[in-house]
């Protein structure tokens, strides 16, 4: 009897022992994700040897670490998940170990047109209700789409002829003319703010002129521009269309910038001198007081706003844009 | 290619929903893994790139077909593959007289190659030869590394977070304890790396944390590092940068300390001294001494004898 009470205790005191693993470095862990590494050199004479002695040296080295990092793992707050029978589930920290990502972080969207004007002046979108009181109906219809509160556009049998017009135009066609024309508007102003930001995103290098099509003004004046200059003798004797500036802008800069040679046109430096001097002893003031204000109201305009967009955010509300 | 560089406007839902998939995100998609088989690629290598896409199921794509290409000197094809179907790690198998079991193991940045890294298998033990019972595809396994010369030496080092990018699997926020069972070693001793993986059984022990033991379980690698083609240091940093809006927003006032212990702060008005209430403050009571030093006359307490 005696003899079986010590194999039970011995037992019982092996099994105490074996989960403590001694360790000369500690392990560092990235619980996040399932990770442990082990400074220890390894027993490189052990390994060397070919074979199942290997085998079973690299098996208790695993054992080791992955003991320690069940005891990591198991240390964690742990719940019940799905109810007090459901299995123990434990929360994961978030992962430590730095990986590189796989695709560079995305780039939010540049403001459309009319975002752009809108934040300049301070307009910011008003919420509509979906639904509005129907006169007719005497109830609450939608705004748009399905029984609308208007009534079918579709089945309006009348169609005023408004003071300007002339008399024998069809007044319906007129009205899905122009209904068509500004569907084909608003898809191409889409279709231009997505080309915008297509364009910003893949920040494409001065491109050089599309073969068909689309080509916008822009890209047109820019390239005729860089044609001009490409000359030998840089475009100072091109030929110019009869429109066009009587001289090519300067590279060295803009209107403050531009020198004038010393002999050249009297007639032009005479007037402008005398323009000068009666400039200076006229009593009229040199600041315009009318336009200085309107600058500066639009100056406060925008401030405000955005001073109140910068408080609306703060207060919680998500910036509308999405 | 220019093809895939063309923007396609989705014109189904379906379609939409696949290219919101794919593009770039704050939170990103677990990566997937290609695996792609060279121009003369034997039996062994064809094993070991089966085993671990039974292990990586099912973000890893396994390509049947033999592609002539040798990655380390031309990388388009595998970046065409990466962009066709969004994988951004690949292991490349091949076998030469020079270079014989050869496996390439890389990852992407933006389908471009980032790390490559070729390692020679020296010895491999396949899922089937193993004849134990297999863990349920898809287990997130433990990962454990040792070896000092993961963390001495540079390739060393880019190659271990390869490897756990490759087995990582996806990123959760809790997990099944009981699940816990499977775990991938890696020891890295003498210029060789041995690769293991266990199932790992937990015992009854006398406290609450079970005891492990292990069974040797699927493939079992004997690597060792040829050719490496790793990213600038530049390229590196920009890859590993991580957008603003994912760091964690911090508590005002609170604050913690080496020991644990969380400190709050709170902000209060100016206190008028002379309204505080002091006579319900033990603290504050005058003692004996004091008393004596005030009023001379009164003696002190007599000290009673029993």
């Amino acid at each position: 009897v005696e003899e079986v009470l010590a194999a039970a205790e011995g037992l019982e005191a092996e099994r105490q022992r074996s989960i403590t693993v001694e360790k000369e470095l500690e392990l560092e862990f990235d619980l996040g994700n399932l990770l442990a590494l082990d400074r220890n050199p390894p027993p490189a004479a052990g390994l060397r040897g070919a074979g199942p002695q290997r085998e079973a040296l690299l098996r208790a080295l695993a054992r080791d670490n992955t003991q320690l990092l069940v005891a990591r793992l198991w240390e964690l707050p742990a719940e019940r998940a799905g109810g007090a029978g459901g299995p123990l589930v434990a929360r994961l920290p978030e992962p430590a170990f730095r990986l590189p990502r796989e695709k560079p972080p995305p780039k939010p969207r540049p403001p459309t047109r009319w975002e752009q004007f809108a934040r300049l002046k301070g307009i910011r979108r008003r919420k509509r209700t979906s639904l509005v009181w129907d006169e007719q109906a005497k109830e609450w219809r939608r705004r748009w789409g399905y029984r609308r509160a208007g009534g079918d556009p579709a089945r309006a049998w009348l169609a005023e002829v408004p003071e300007g017009a002339d008399p024998e135009e069809d007044q319906f066609a007129r009205l899905r003319r122009e209904k068509r024309e500004r569907v084909a508007r608003n898809e191409l102003n889409r279709l231009r703010n997505l080309a915008r930001a297509h364009r910003a995103g893949s920040a494409v290098p001065a491109a050089p002129l599309h073969p068909t099509g689309h080509q916008s003004r822009e890209e047109l004046s820019r390239v005729a521009r860089v044609a001009r200059v490409s000359t030998a003798s840089l475009g100072r004797f091109q030929p110019r269309l009869p429109k066009e500036s009587a001289e090519p802008p300067s590279r060295s800069g803009g209107k403050k910038r531009r020198f004038e040679p010393l002999l050249g046109n009297l007639v032009a430096e005479r007037s402008r001198q005398l323009e000068l001097l009666r400039n200076m002893s006229s009593k009229k003031p040199v600041l315009d007081i009318t336009r200085a204000v309107n600058k500066q109201l639009r100056q406060e305009e925008a401030e405000a706003a955005a001073a109140k967009g910068k408080k609306q955010s703060q207060r919680g509300k998500r910036g509308r844009r999405q | 290619m220019d093809a895939l560089d063309r923007v396609v406007k989705p014109k189904t839902k379906r379609a939409k929903r696949f290219l919101e998939k794919r593009e770039p995100k704050l939170k990103e998609n677990t990566k997937n893994a290609m695996l792609i088989k060279g121009g003369n690629a034997n039996l062994t290598v064809t094993e070991v790139l089966k085993d671990i896409y039974a292990v990586k199921k099912p973000f890893a794509v396994l390509y049947k077909k033999k592609n002539i290409t040798r990655p380390f000197e031309d990388q388009t094809s595998l970046e065409f593959f990466s962009k066709k179907s969004d994988c951004s790690l690949f292991l490349f198998g091949s076998h030469n007289k020079k270079r014989p079991n050869n496996l390439i193991i890389g990852r992407m940045f933006d389908y471009h190659v980032l790390d490559m890294i070729e390692l020679g298998v020296e010895k491999f033990v396949s899922l089937k030869d193993v004849k134990n019972s297999k863990c349920p595809e898809g287990t997130k396994p433990m990962l454990i590394f040792a070896g000092d010369m993961f963390e001495v030496n540079e390739e060393y080092r880019r190659l271990k977070s390869l490897l756990i990018d490759f087995f990582r699997g996806p990123s959760v926020p809790s997990i099944r304890l009981a699940g816990l069972e499977y775990v991938l070693h890696f020891t890295a001793v003498d210029g060789k790396i041995y690769m293991r993986s266990y199932k790992v059984l937990l015992k009854k022990s006398g406290c609450k944390i079970p005891r492990i033991e292990l069974e040797e379980m699927g493939p079992s690698l004997d690597l060792v590092m040829r050719r490496t083609h790793l990213a600038s240091d530049d390229l590196y940093k920009l890859s590993l940068k991580q957008p603003k809006a994912l760091k964690p927003k911090k508590k005002k006032n609170i604050s913690h300390d080496v020991f644990g212990t969380t400190y709050g702060r709170i902000h209060m008005q100016k206190q008028d001294l002379g309204k505080l209430q002091t006579r319900k403050m033990k603290g504050l009571r005058k003692r004996p001494a004091e008393k004596l030093a005030e009023g001379g006359g009164v003696s002190p307490k007599k000290s009673k004898s029993a």
